[in-house]
């Protein structure tokens, strides 16, 4: 089986446009180059494609009437959000649709006693925790692009954020997601009663990156805001030992609401940016966020502070007022622009190992920087293991993009010899296609394509992203490391 | 483990049935039982274990009691409380079930918890998704998807699991409320920050279990005022509601129906246990199916016929175009249907 079954597809005729203009609004189909242009690639703009088409339905009549077109002309779909993802999941297919559910765009209802908001799937992320605040409800996951990320997308990608690691995935603040299949049914999963019968398909459509069915409603949960929230900064002359620190707070039970690490060549990009002020002769500095009730906060930060200081920390700070809190933040959340700024280009990657091989990733990663002649500056979601080491380069330097990609590549298969994963929050989209292969037997990866063959069996939506054909990993060459021991199930994996 | 998989490659070849079972305590729970039973309990042991890490890796056979004393040894637990329903409960068979206890409406779901499988196929094919890190999203979520899925997509031999820190501190209260009342005032509670960690409300009794640092625990208590419930007796009705050995669930021979439904969805019986803030409502009763399920569905919800005798008949339908999706799913992890046939509704 392979993932990739309409390259071989004619292109569809006129007439399959005249019939999809009909179905949509006016306005609502692009198909001249000047309009199709902004849809050529979402955030990872080292990937672009042109599709034929850009349909921008209004409502889900129109979206499942889309989707039935394309079905029955084998037209492939790839639906889009807000386009801010990382990893070209959203890059169009040059014979395909671009379906975008940005018009989709309303809040339908919020139930402030049962803590939940119906949403199209266009909604902003953040738009959702400003329509829940009157309740004293928000919408806990928050992603770094959350002002302009759609919720669709957010399922699609199953979004992470820096406060993911109290408050969970997207997938832990769902309860329910309406989708159309590639042949316009309608799909109900999950629902605001627990525990729906059968096979639980809430996981497998969160994080799907619209493989699998095209999300048209969304419920989330709504969680209380913290009445407070109180931010310690401490600095670390050794990243190692930040590393140690941070394992140290999770074994002594503390779950904070967010726990940051950047290296020093990160403070000193993000410094000059917005002057958070950082310690900049600091090797690394954490930030560690408490949230909830003023007693719980006050008990946790004191808790915190002393685990730093025995930890080994060289200073440390705590926010005062909301004020210091949110400049403490500010620089972190200014890492990927700040790498913007003193770089041409930069190239994120995502790979997550468990915590305690931090100390080790980094050292690796220094290696790399000598062996690729580039830079990299290191942001962590250190609470959950999560790396954001950002590769600095120039997209018109000869071999440079080349450069960048084989250093990525190589930090991805060290996340997954360290124990860990390619990818914590991005997906995989387009762009860690190769890296699949080093993460996945032949027959992990044939899984997942009888998985989108149960929901798609054409491979019409979003083909050639998220699972590599085994044809492509064959080539690729770097075919999971344990598949010799598949030959041999009887062996322990350890 | 060979011969895991040459069992199941022998069942696939002779279209012989299997019947995966672990301790067997979760026997009466789902559809009927057939098949030779293929016996994971000598697939026992914890593999890897990291406090630091917050995950448990264990093999599928491990004892759930073994687990949950290794992590009490280190301060930490299954924050959704998984039933055990007897003893020699295994960590496969909690997460086929997919069951969880009392704090299931604040820390989530077993399948919130679930981080990574390895697995034979009904190929015999040895697989493995997700992992022990808390953030992936390499591939489609396999792991999860096992969890409740009763064993009809593969034999799970290694799970990994995230785990919790115990909460500090933690004080049970009660109130004299109607199940409407008791209804009305855990939604509204639970849209404040307050550590509730359990509700329950059965005769007009309503408790409530507040689980976390000394000083949120103590505010708690004087935001919500009631009484305060021996710490003993209130350990004791948590576990019994856990356990189903509450005298709810013991001196009752009817049929045990249990209703999922919305958890502001208005009560319609004062005899019912209302657990999850209303989420998780059991019910005793002769009632037929043609009754309990439309009620349920009126709801928003929909019924299990937990504890009776009508087998066939134990879920609520699923709607055609999900039911056509999951079984190309099961036959698509399992083209011989070898995995416990019929166990998981229509499947």
């Amino acid at each position: 089986m392979t993932n990739d079954p309409v390259s071989s597809q004619s292109a569809p005729g006129l007439g399959f446009f005249a019939r999809l203009a009909q179905v949509l609004p006016p306005h609502g189909l692009l198909t001249q180059q000047e309009d199709l242009r902004p849809y050529e690639c979402d955030a990872l703009t080292a990937y672009r494609t042109l599709p034929l088409a850009v349909a921008l339905p209004q409502d889900e009549a129109q979206v499942i009437e889309v989707l039935k077109l394309c079905h029955a002309a084998r037209v492939p779909v790839v639906a889009r959000g807000a386009g801010t993802g990382l990893a070209a999941g959203a890059m169009p297919h040059e014979g395909g649709v671009v379906l975008s559910l940005a018009r989709l765009n309303k809040i339908l209802a919020i139930d402030p006693l049962a803590r939940t908001a119906r949403c199209q799937p266009g909604v902003r992320n953040l738009a959702i925790s400003e329509a829940a605040r009157q309740h004293g409800l928000y919408y806990a996951p928050d992603p770094s692009s959350q002002i302009a990320c759609s919720i669709g997308g957010n399922v699609a990608a199953n979004s992470g954020g820096v406060h993911c690691l109290k408050y969970g995935l997207t997938l832990h603040n769902l309860v329910r997601v309406r989708a159309i299949t590639i042949a316009g049914e309608v799909l109900e999963i999950g629902g605001e009663a627990p525990d729906a019968p059968g096979l639980d398909l809430l996981p497998l459509i969160t994080g799907s990156e619209g493989l699998l069915a095209v999300i048209t409603e969304v419920t989330v949960k709504l969680t209380p805001k913290p009445q407070t929230a109180q931010c310690v900064l401490a600095s670390f002359d050794n990243v190692m030992t930040a590393g140690e620190a941070v394992a140290g707070i999770i074994a002594q039970g503390i779950s904070p609401a967010g726990l940051e690490l950047m290296d020093q060549s990160a403070t000193v990009a993000v410094e000059e940016f917005v002057r958070a002020g950082y310690p900049l002769d600091a090797a690394a500095i954490l930030l560690c966020e408490s949230d909830g009730t003023p007693e719980e906060v006050c008990e946790e930060i004191a808790r915190i502070k002393s685990l730093l200081e025995a930890a080994g920390a060289t200073e440390i700070r705590v926010s005062q007022d909301e004020a210091e809190r949110l400049k403490f933040w500010a620089g972190r959340k200014a890492a990927f622009p700040a790498a913007g700024r003193i770089s041409t280009d930069y190239y994120c990657m995502d790979g997550t190992i468990p915590r305690k091989r931090l100390g080790e990733m980094l050292a690796a990663i220094a290696q790399m920087e000598k062996k690729h002649g580039l830079r990299c500056i290191n942001v962590f979601h250190a609470g959950d293991g999560n790396l954001h080491p950002l590769i600095l380069f120039d997209a018109n330097a000869p071999g440079e993009l080349a450069r960048t990609e084989a250093f990525g590549l190589e930090i991805l298969a060290l996340s997954v010899k360290l124990g860990g994963t390619i990818t914590g929050e991005h997906g995989v989209g387009f762009e860690k296609l190769n890296a699949m292969c080093i993460q996945f037997s032949s027959a992990e990866l044939q899984t997942f394509h009888a998985i989108k063959h149960a929901f798609d069996d054409k491979g019409l939506l979003n083909p050639g992203k998220a699972i590599p054909s085994l044809h492509r990993c064959a080539e690729f060459g770097g075919m999971h490391v344990h598949q010799g021991e598949l030959k041999h199930p009887e062996l322990p994996r350890f | 483990m060979k011969e895991f998989a040459d069992i199941i490659i022998e069942a696939a070849a002779r279209n012989q049935a299997l019947r995966i079972r672990g301790g067997g305590t979760k026997d009466f729970y789902g559809g009927p039982l057939m098949g030779e039973i293929l016996d994971t309990r000598n697939h026992q042991g914890i593999i890897n274990y990291e406090p630091s890490e917050l995950y448990l890796t264990a093999r599928a056979g491990t004892p759930l009691g073994e687990i949950e004393a290794t992590l009490a040894e280190h301060d930490q637990m299954l924050a959704f409380e998984p039933p055990h329903f007897g003893a020699g409960a295994t960590l496969g068979g909690a997460v086929a079930a997919g069951l969880a206890g009392p704090r299931r409406a604040s820390s989530g779901g077993l399948r919130d918890f679930m981080l990574g499988v390895v697995m034979l196929d009904g190929r015999g094919q040895r697989l493995s998704f997700g992992g022990q890190v808390m953030k992936n999203v390499a591939g489609f979520d396999v792991s999860r998807l096992m969890c409740g899925a009763l064993g009809t997509l593969g034999l799970m031999l290694e799970i990994s699991i995230k785990v919790l820190p115990r909460p500090r501190a933690e004080v049970t209260l009660q109130f004299e409320l109607s199940a409407s009342q008791a209804i009305e005032r855990f939604n509204g509670w639970a849209g404040q920050p307050l550590p509730i960690s359990a509700t329950s409300a059965l005769a007009g009794c309503a408790r409530v279990r507040l689980s976390g640092g000394d000083a949120a625990v103590k505010a708690a208590c004087q935001t919500l005022g009631g009484e305060r419930v021996d710490d003993t007796e209130a350990h004791i009705h948590w576990a019994s509601l856990r356990e189903h050995t509450h005298p709810f669930f013991t001196e009752s021979a009817e049929p045990l129906w249990r209703i999922a439904s919305p958890p502001t969805a208005p009560a319609f019986s004062d005899e019912q246990l209302i657990e999850w803030g209303g989420g998780q409502r059991w019910w005793h009763t002769r009632a037929p199916d043609t009754i309990v399920r439309p009620l349920s569905q009126a709801l928003g919800g929909h019924a299990t016929l937990f504890r009776g005798e009508d087998k066939p008949k134990v879920f609520a339908p699923i709607d055609p175009v999900s039911l056509g999706i999951q079984r190309k799913l099961k036959a698509a992890f399992d083209p011989a249907n070898v995995f416990n046939r019929g166990r998981l509704g229509d499947l």
